[in-house]
């Protein structure tokens, strides 16, 4: 019996996926749950396994082809041996088709005959020059049409980007995640007929790092973004994880690192200032009674942001714990697209990559984002004294919508003042 | 060294090369006639629809002149008629001539060969030879008649399009192989100036392709006029029968039925066209070509020698000049790192009879057999008020749109401009219009573009006219 391979539900709010490798070759024989094929969506990375043992039938959906939710990505074939399926093969789809099929699945055709009128034909030509795709521009002709204009303005847009971007780049490397917008924006380049071919590469972005693009754009492009700036002496909170490390490794199996103190701080922070924790919606403001703090992770792929749900209700331990396996399964590209939905706040560490100081861009819809920076000690004054002291650089990114100046300044002391003063923590204050 | 050597100046040629100079690029290129424009300007469209404009007015004068207050008796001058056409031709050549060398575009009289990928060698027609050096290589060589087995076109008396546009007589009986675009044009002319006309086609309709509503429609026009047809037959030789004429045998194209010989004075070939590549050493370089002989390229029109193009009618697609100077354009655009693009569902077709016939997109026949729902609105001309004063109401509009989106998705038109008419009908499906968006666009009156805007709203049942 042939089963059919799909793409499954992948979450919400994801409608397609691209194939990515294939690990079964037609007439190789699979085990049940073994991975079949990779798709790579806006979010994740996943593996489609087996449903059940057998030998891999026809691939439809070719690695790079975009297929939708429920698409038919190839057929498996239950049970028989390797050496009979190639006889018994479900007939229609020849892998040269395999092309074909994918180009007609239903996620390319779908949307272009439903909704809204092709680009104009002159847009198209400006839109594809560009490399930009249609979906992206809104259109103002007619039933939301894409007119010449709409695609000249994009064009001019996507120049303007890197010039108008008003952030001090750190290193422009990949594993910079500190702020991960300079990669993104360089990326945005005008294409131009007078290049040096040969001497350039030109690659297609990953959909995770379309996604990373264009979701750091609208955070800037809608977000009244503003930095504010604080340091804070790490002694307090360096002390007591020198003192306890080796018990609390032992006890709770992960090290003691400084996010759980962080995560904590914030979330201390937040239950004061409300605003920082809320979103924006239309002409509401959504206040969330819950912390689902995003703890943003590089990898090889892009960065990631996992979140830790209800982290008020966590303790410190667990919230340590919960953050070790995040980093585990972003290294493995093994998260889930849940694990990253709904945060209500994010922390982004450039400190681990030896960050100075850096100004986040928001995870919108969201209102905050603390930057954490790298310790070293430098010379500060205490008591009259000139010493040195573990410090480190704080920012926080707010939307200046909805989070006032004061609010903004407040939380970052907070903070400050939980991780100088732990015992804070125990007393909520 | 030229940026681009383009092989052949017709439709797709001149624009190509014209478009390529506008872009930066230095161009050549290569003609094997002594004037440019290829088939569609020398042998092919202009000149037979100047027969058609001068021939339509003769019947015009002869038989409706009348009925308006005008009595004359035309008398037929076939040759000032033919210098007329030559005229015609001549007027379009030299402007395409005149635009090459305005675009600085040098042109080689003689005939191309591509040696090697980057190099085109020309033998003039004085015999002596050159090479040529370029980045690119368009080909665009076009096609060339096509003829049935066991018979001879000696473009005299058994002729294709070519002959049929020279001939110095008006033949008394007229037998025309192939009930397509070119037999029925061509047909059309010579039964105007006098001819009995006959036309043997081996499938069971007419114009094959276009909408079979709009066959049905336009052959009973057709045999209204005069025309016979003898379709479901096919022609197995013509032979020379003496002072009777040809002799030309005519059998059942399927099964073993009785056949039967029709005489003609003229018998005009006009079964097809395939792709013209003789001599220009594709084999050589191992360019490769599809099952049809017509040379295979990628969707950037690029052959399977990098470097080597071919645009128009050698690659597959309708053979019409338009769409080859729409990849013409494409090919040039994409030799400049443009992104160049011909968009193959919506390429006009014109029959330029009397009715005309034209029809973009897709046929009622292709809907059906794809499954597509789809809605239906159709107009006659009878109903609208400018082709009834005109007293030119034979035919119709018929507007297919998609059931669900009301995207417009073929408009077939017979009637009097109906060449004309159509490109409004391409306009709006290259904007993937809606039947809605046409049938809400201000069209002027009275003009027989209403006929359009009232299929329009037909395809939403709510047809003003009628």
């Amino acid at each position: 019996m042939t089963i059919e391979i799909k793409v499954p539900v992948l979450g919400e709010s994801i409608t397609e996926a691209t194939v990515g490798r294939w690990f079964k070759k037609p007439g190789e024989a699979v085990k049940a749950d073994e991975p079949l094929v990779e798709l790579e969506t806006d979010k994740v990375t996943v593996e489609v396994p087996a449903p059940a043992a057998g030998v891999m039938g026809d691939i439809l959906a070719a690695q790079g082809a975009t297929v939708a939710i429920g698409a038919l990505l190839g057929a498996l074939k239950e049970g028989g041996s390797a050496a009979a399926a190639a006889a018994v093969a479900p007939k229609p789809a020849k892998v040269e088709t395999a092309k074909a099929a994918a180009k007609s699945a239903p996620a390319k055709a779908a949307p272009a005959s439903a909704a809204s009128p092709p680009p104009a034909p002159a847009a198209r030509k400006v839109l594809a020059e560009a490399q930009i795709d249609a979906g992206d521009v809104e259109g103002s002709g007619r039933r939301g049409q894409v007119l010449k204009e709409d695609a000249v303005e994009a064009v001019s847009a996507k120049a303007a980007a890197p010039v108008a971007a008003p952030v001090p780049a750190p290193p422009p490397r990949r594993e910079s995640p500190s702020t991960p917008v300079p990669v993104a924006i360089q990326a945005l380049k005008v294409p131009s007929t007078v290049g040096e071919p040969g001497r350039e590469e030109r690659v297609k972005m990953t959909r995770l790092r379309q996604t990373i693009a264009r979701r750091l754009k609208d955070a800037q492009n809608s977000a009244a973004m503003l930095t504010t700036f604080n340091d804070v002496d790490m002694s307090a909170v360096m002390a007591l994880r020198a003192q306890y490390k080796d018990l609390f490794e032992k006890r709770h199996g992960v090290k003691l690192g400084f996010m759980g103190f962080f995560v904590k701080a914030c979330v201390q922070a937040l239950r004061e200032i409300p605003a920082v924790n809320a979103e924006i919606d239309g002409d509401d403001i959504i206040y969330k009674n819950y912390y689902h703090v995003g703890v943003a992770v590089g990898t090889e792929r892009g960065l990631v942001v996992p979140v830790l749900r209800d982290v008020d209700r966590l303790s410190l331990a667990e919230t340590e714990i919960t953050i070790a396996e995040f980093g585990r399964r972003a290294r493995d590209g093994k998260l889930s697209i849940e694990d990253m939905q709904g945060g209500t706040f994010t922390i982004s560490n450039g400190g681990v990559y030896g960050s100075m100081l850096s100004t986040p861009i928001l995870n919108a819809p969201q209102s905050g984002i603390l930057g954490m920076h790298r310790i070293e000690e430098r010379a500060v004054v205490k008591n009259g004294q000139i010493v040195a002291r573990p410090m480190m650089y704080l920012a926080l990114s707010y939307d200046h919508r909805i989070v006032d100046g004061k609010e903004a300044v407040t939380f970052l002391v907070r903070v400050k003042e939980c991780l100088e003063d732990p015992q804070r923590f125990i007393l909520e204050l | 060294m030229y940026d681009v050597i383009v092989i052949g100046t017709g439709p797709g040629g001149y624009v190509c090369a014209i478009r390529a100079a506008q872009l930066g690029m230095k161009v050549a290129v290569v003609e094997k006639r002594s004037t440019h424009g290829g088939t569609c300007l020398n042998i092919g469209c202009i000149p037979s629809k100047a027969l058609l404009h001068a021939s339509e007015a003769y019947d015009e004068a002869s038989h409706h002149f009348a009925a308006m207050g005008i009595n004359v008796t035309p008398e037929l001058d076939l040759q000032r008629m033919q210098a007329f056409k030559d005229e015609g031709v001549k007027g379009n050549v030299d402007g395409v001539a005149y635009l090459l060398k305005k675009n600085k575009i040098d042109s080689f009289h003689g005939t191309g060969r591509i040696v090697d990928a980057g190099k085109v060698g020309i033998t003039f027609m004085n015999g002596e030879t050159s090479t040529l050096d370029a980045r690119s290589i368009v080909i665009a060589t076009g096609s060339g008649v096509v003829s049935l087995p066991g018979i001879e076109i000696d473009e005299e008396r058994i002729v294709s399009s070519t002959g049929a546009l020279t001939l110095q007589e008006v033949p008394k009986r007229l037998v025309v192989i192939g009930a397509g675009v070119i037999g029925l044009e061509l047909g059309s002319v010579w039964r105007r100036l006098g001819s009995e006309v006959i036309v043997v086609e081996y499938l069971d309709r007419i114009l094959p392709g276009m909408d079979s509503d709009v066959a049905r429609t336009f052959q009973r026009i057709l045999v209204k006029q005069g025309f016979e047809f003898r379709l479901g037959q096919k022609v197995t030789g013509v032979v020379d029968a003496g002072d009777a004429g040809l002799s030309v045998s005519v059998v059942p194209a399927v099964g073993d039925g009785t056949g039967e010989t029709l005489l003609a004075d003229v018998v005009l070939v006009a079964v097809g066209r395939k792709p013209y590549t003789d001599g220009l050493g594709l084999d050589e370089i191992r360019i490769e070509r599809d099952s049809k002989g017509r040379i295979a390229v990628n969707d950037h029109f690029e052959t399977s020698v990098a470097g080597v193009y071919a645009i128009g009618d050698v690659i597959a697609g309708p053979m019409l000049a338009h769409k080859a100077e729409d990849e013409g354009v494409a090919v040039a655009e994409i030799i400049a790192g443009q992104a160049g693009h011909v968009n193959y569902d919506v390429i006009p077709g014109v029959v330029y009879t009397a009715p005309e016939v034209a029809s973009v997109g897709k046929t009622e026949d292709e809907l059906k057999a794809a499954g597509v729902a789809y809605s239906v609105g159709k107009f006659p001309f009878t109903a609208n008020g400018r082709a009834k004063v005109n007293r030119t109401t034979d035919g119709f509009v018929k507007v297919l749109a998609d059931a669900a989106t009301d995207r417009v998705l073929g408009v077939h038109i017979i009637g009097p401009h109906a060449g004309e008419m159509i490109a409004e009908a391409a306009v709006l499906m290259e904007f993937g219009g809606s039947a809605e968006d046409l049938a809400r666009t201000c069209h002027a009156h009275p003009t027989l573009t209403e006929a359009v805007k009232e299929a329009a709203l037909a395809a939403g049942k709510r047809a003003i006219h009628i």
